[in-house]
């Protein structure tokens, strides 16, 4: 690392972008950020997720396995601290996890602890009210962060916070455009798309979210509730949702209203068996 | 035009320690209203200084595609840096065609390099000139080039710590991006992440409800969209909702 003292949080936000954006093309910044906090903050493992305040988003980053399996667990169950750091807008801080997790994440919590891991520190990435996503902490040992490594951990939540928004804007054209208030306004008629270093972190999601609207069909429900319904059934199934939820699309599981609540007889769907098989319908 | 009296070049050590201390200055600006071309003029001083050059200039891509001063050592290097893109020429431009450092250590390299635009160098009494690329991205964005009233190459470390300094400026660009337009991207980003989602489910439920695959779901959504005029958000909330259902005419 630099040879400097701690300088304040916005010097060392600087710097960071710095040692960011000599290091190599955008498209690596995410994970190297992620490493070089976790190597700063001396903590287990660091993940840097999209995610909107409900809780919509996906994994951009991970320094490591570890930091990977923390930030399925909390999708999968749809419960932690991330999603709470993304709902509140504020840090959340869990020095430790066994005596206050249970009761906040009792599936978090418990997997969390089977993995080693005995603290998390997340950090919403707030731009004024709107929250884009979080900065994740995990550590293998109970404790707080020092004042040092809080107000550290708090330059890489601001420093992620220009990243993903500098991303987002691939093509420049917010710069162009605050340069030059005349250009822009190009009549867009759909929202601009995740630029593709962004879309591959919901990418890796979408058959859970293309599961949840086929449940949704199913159990005549909303997505969002098809979507907790997944979730409960790869938790007590004690699947991965990916999996699940890729039986669902593949049509080897459905959802139902029965006791058991998902039955895995194949049912030809209505019309058109097999739309590899000859014209679709539809051109 | 005066030149700076030619001063012992400092010695170059960490190219790191360099950065960070530019960015000191950077992050004091950062706090209330940053200032990027009072940012960039500072970031051509040190390179004058440190380099031992005389003059320097920070020029970034305009939006039609051609160079714009943006930051100068000297009231006569703006002048100098307007003629190099009048005369379409000059090893700011040849930095940022080429994605190249630019390197032309006599005047006679200048002229082979520049005919047009060196006479006016000479004139300012200018015998070498390097310039720099800045990225963004993949993109070259600009170019930072320092003028020196001596002949002769910059060292290999000189060279690093110019580079260095450019990749400072850049991080100002981003840095004044973030202050400036953050809200908005913020904004644009939440929009995409929350149609992208509607977008999967939407696929999702009209496969269930026609009973095709993902894709020719998606296929489906699509050209409806494009059959109605209506833009994709407004079909992916109305499948959502149900108000529309296949077969999608």
């Amino acid at each position: 690392m630099l040879p400097h003292p701690p300088g304040t949080g916005g010097v060392r936000t600087a710097r960071i972008l710095a040692g960011l954006a000599a290091g190599g093309p955008a498209s690596g910044w995410p994970r190297a950020l992620v490493e070089s906090c976790r190597d700063s903050t001396s903590v287990s493992g660091v993940g840097l997720a999209l995610m909107s305040p409900d809780g919509v988003g996906g994994t951009v980053a991970v320094s490591g396995a570890l930091a990977q399996r923390m930030e399925d667990l909390q999708f999968a169950l749809g419960e932690g601290p991330c999603r709470e750091a993304a709902r509140s807008g504020a840090p959340v801080l869990v020095p430790d996890v066994r005596a206050t997790g249970p009761h906040r994440w009792p599936a978090f919590a418990a997997g969390a602890l089977e993995d080693g891991v005995r603290a998390v520190f997340t950090f919403p990435l707030q731009v004024g009210v709107a929250g884009i996503g979080v900065l994740d902490l995990y550590r293998g040992s109970r404790g707080e962060l020092t004042d040092e490594q809080l107000s550290c951990a708090g330059s890489y939540a601001d420093a992620a916070t220009a990243v993903l928004l500098h991303l987002q804007d691939a093509d420049g054209s917010a710069f162009r455009a605050g340069a030059d208030p005349s250009s822009g306004g190009d009549g867009d008629r759909d929202d601009p798309p995740l630029p593709p270093a962004l879309a591959d972190a919901v990418g890796r999601r979408a058959v859970v979210l293309q599961a949840a609207g086929m449940v949704s069909v199913q159990l005549d429900t909303s997505p969002d509730v098809a979507l907790v319904r997944l979730r409960a059934h790869a938790f007590t199934a004690e699947r991965p949702l990916l999996e699940v939820a890729a039986d669902v699309v593949a049509r080897r599981l459905r959802f139902d209203d029965s006791e058991a609540g998902t039955s895995t007889t194949p049912r030809p769907p209505p019309g058109d068996p097999d739309p590899r098989e000859g014209p679709s319908p539809h051109d | 035009m005066t030149l700076i009296p030619g001063k012992a070049r400092p010695l170059m050590t960490d190219r790191e320690l360099l950065i960070a201390d530019a960015f000191v200055e950077l992050a004091d600006t950062l706090v209330d209203d940053f200032d990027l071309v009072e940012f960039l003029s500072t970031v051509v001083d040190r390179a004058v200084t440190l380099v031992g050059a005389q003059a320097g200039g920070i020029m970034l891509s305009d939006q039609r595609g051609g160079l714009e001063v943006l930051a100068s050592s000297s009231h006569a290097t703006r002048l100098v840096e307007l003629f190099e893109v009048q005369n379409d020429e000059g090893p700011c431009l040849d930095a940022f065609r080429t994605g190249r450092a630019v390197t032309r250590d006599s005047p006679a390299e200048m002229r082979a390099s520049w005919p047009g635009f060196t006479p006016r160098l000479a004139e300012a009494g200018f015998a070498s000139a390097q310039a720099v690329p800045m990225r963004l991205r993949n993109e070259v964005i600009g170019a930072l080039n320092v003028f020196r009233a001596e002949p002769g190459p910059l060292t290999d470390a000189e060279m690093k710590l110019v580079r260095a300094l450019a990749d400072v400026a850049t991080v100002g660009i981003l840095q004044q991006r973030a202050v400036s337009a953050s809200s908005m991207l913020a904004e644009q980003l939440q929009s995409a992440l929350h149609s992208r989602v509607l977008i999967e489910q939407a696929k999702g439920i009209i496969a269930e409800r026609a009973g095709t695959d993902i894709d020719s779901a998606f296929d489906m959504i699509r050209s409806h969209a494009r059959r109605t005029g209506a833009p994709l958000r407004a079909v992916v909330a109305r499948v959502i909702d149900g108000s529309l259902r296949p077969p999608l005419g």
